[in-house]
């Protein structure tokens, strides 16, 4: 049993999702691409959804993109989230085109605080020993 | 060969009790809106040979053929959020006019707000039912997943891309809430303000309390029957005219555009068979799950441009007086909604075309749209229907 060190629930990693939660383990972030459309896809799968060919390439992204849209949570979506409330929860466009759900953390959750298309950065969170997740924050230089 | 006038609407009812129904369960709540549907019908139980249900978990139509004491010809349990009732009816239009069966009955029965009071009835969030599905790895451990949860960063890009406002989204809440005060089966009939709901505290920023739907037990039904048996039934024909349904995703990180729906797909569909277009309808009802999922289905069924929702609805122009008809039961957001509110759109809509609504009674309706919208804006069913 190892050691959890959060007090949320800890994915289980799906068999085709491996070469992503790997990944997050080393602190990069793995996208899966197929090469037949050069083209990244969000969510990882043995194929391509688009072409439907069962090729799939494993890159590594910037870990940059843009806030697409967020909200911010006044209700807690199960009692391990109830002391977090009020959390930003939002949806990024990686460089790299796809677009991830996310926890948007080091930020105020205040409407004034986030802007829909500030640059955002990949930050890593270690869950457990075994699993670290991709959560994303605003780049700070943005300030300048 | 299209569904155009090939089934009718003849029955619909709610369950003898909607609101807060504490001593009833699920099922009773089927079976009394089928009993009740079938009676406004003129049919009898034993004519029933198709059934169509969703919401109960597992094999829905088996359980409820079951328990009503029904052996169907053609059975369906498509489940597809909230929209599920939208799309039973082209599939028992489709099933009738391929003379699979003749009397198709469409249930739909939840106990959702008594379900809170009970710890033994709660079920933990779907995003952690099953931990090997997309939505349990990449969203719900972000604290997301709930329909408020997500509906509020749709709204949210829709108010960013189109400068949307949230008073433009109260303003949906307190016509739906005029139309409630002329429904006696409304639960909320309370006057409502639009500096009430952008008063009341947020559930998820953009969205604010009223802006989101009531939690509620009820039961409904419909009856769809072929057009000979439609001729020798209590009340005149409720025609389909048209049809159309799709989905989209499953989650919002799957969603193609945050800002478009697919009723933008089903509407389409819907007008092509009917012959019409959103300038001939009478009255509309749409899925009032938030008050954004009415704006933005209003761009997508081609009552208004992309981007226009908002202007579209000030001025309280979908009120009891306005010039468009919109959710006239109250919704649900001021009328009844126990999970999935697509069959009382259905029951709102025969209603109207068949002039049994009273003081909210649209004069003189001949054509209604019904857009049912399912999951988070996952998926949507519309109808057309109208009447001779
Ligand atoms: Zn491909």
């Amino acid at each position: 049993m190892t050691q959890k060190r959060t007090n949320k629930t800890v994915p289980i990693p799906m068999p085709e999702a491996r070469p992503f939660w790997e990944g997050c383990k080393k602190r990069q972030l793995l996208l899966p691409y197929c090469p037949h459309c050069q083209d990244y896809f969000w969510y990882p799968r043995p194929f391509c959804p688009r072409c439907f060919r069962w090729q799939v390439e494993w890159r590594q992204a910037s870990g940059r993109g843009t806030l697409y849209t967020y909200a911010i949570q006044y209700r807690a979506l199960n009692p391990e989230w109830a002391e977090d409330v009020p959390y930003v929860t939002a949806v990024v466009e990686l460089e790299e085109g796809v677009r991830l759900f996310t926890l948007l953390v080091d930020c105020e959750p205040q409407p004034d605080k986030i802007r829909i298309g500030m640059p955002v950065e990949v930050v890593f969170e270690d869950l457990s020993e075994e699993v670290t997740i991709p959560r994303f924050r605003p780049v700070r230089e943005e300030k300048r | 060969m299209t569904l155009y006038r090939k089934a009718a609407i003849v029955g619909v009812a709610e369950s003898d009790e909607i609101g807060v129904v504490p001593d009833k369960s699920a099922l009773q709540l089927h079976a009394e809106a089928a009993r009740n549907a079938l009676e406004d019908a003129g049919i009898d139980k034993s004519e029933v040979d198709a059934i169509f249900t969703a919401g109960l978990g597992i094999m829905d139509s088996v359980l409820i053929a079951e328990y009503l004491g029904i052996t169907p010809r053609y059975s369906d349990s498509t489940q597809v959020g909230g929209a599920s009732f939208e799309f039973h009816v082209q599939h028992a239009a489709a099933a009738i006019a391929a003379g699979i069966c003749n009397v198709a009955l469409i249930t739909h029965g939840q106990v959702n707000y008594s379900d809170r009071q009970r710890p033994w009835r709660r079920t933990r969030r779907w995003t952690y039912a099953d931990p090997w599905l997309p939505a349990s790895q990449f969203e719900g451990p972000h604290g997301a997943g709930t329909a408020p949860s997500v509906y509020a960063m749709a709204a949210m890009r829709h108010m960013y891309q189109y400068g949307t406002t949230q008073e433009q989204l109260a303003e949906i809440a307190v016509a739906t809430r005029k139309w409630a005060q002329l429904n006696p089966k409304a639960l909320m009939r309370d006057p409502l303000t639009i500096e009430d709901v952008l008063n009341s505290p947020y559930i998820a920023y953009p969205l604010h309390l009223y802006d989101c739907c009531l939690v509620t037990d009820a039961g409904g039904a419909c009856v769809v029957v072929s057009p000979e048996r439609a001729r020798d039934c209590r009340k005149p024909p409720v025609w389909l005219l048209g049809a159309g349904e799709s989905h989209t995703h499953i989650s919002i990180y799957s969603m193609p555009d945050l800002t478009k729906t697919p009723a933008e797909i089903a509407a389409p569909l819907a007008y092509k068979m009917a012959g019409l277009g959103p300038q001939d309808m009478d009255v509309v009802e749409i899925y009032d799950s938030f008050t954004y999922t009415v704006l933005v289905c209003l761009e997508d069924l081609g009552f208004c441009k992309k981007g226009e929702g908002g202007a579209f609805v000030s001025g309280q122009r979908t009120a009891p007086g306005g010039d468009f008809p919109l959710n006239t039961s109250g919704g649900g957001l001021s009328y009844t909604h126990p999970g999935m509110f697509g069959m009382f759109l259905i029951i709102e809509a025969v209603r109207q075309l068949r002039g049994e609504c009273g003081p909210r009674q649209v004069p003189g309706a001949k054509t209604a749209l019904i857009c049912g919208v399912g999951g988070v804006l996952s998926s949507a069913g519309v109808l057309i229907l109208g009447r001779d």
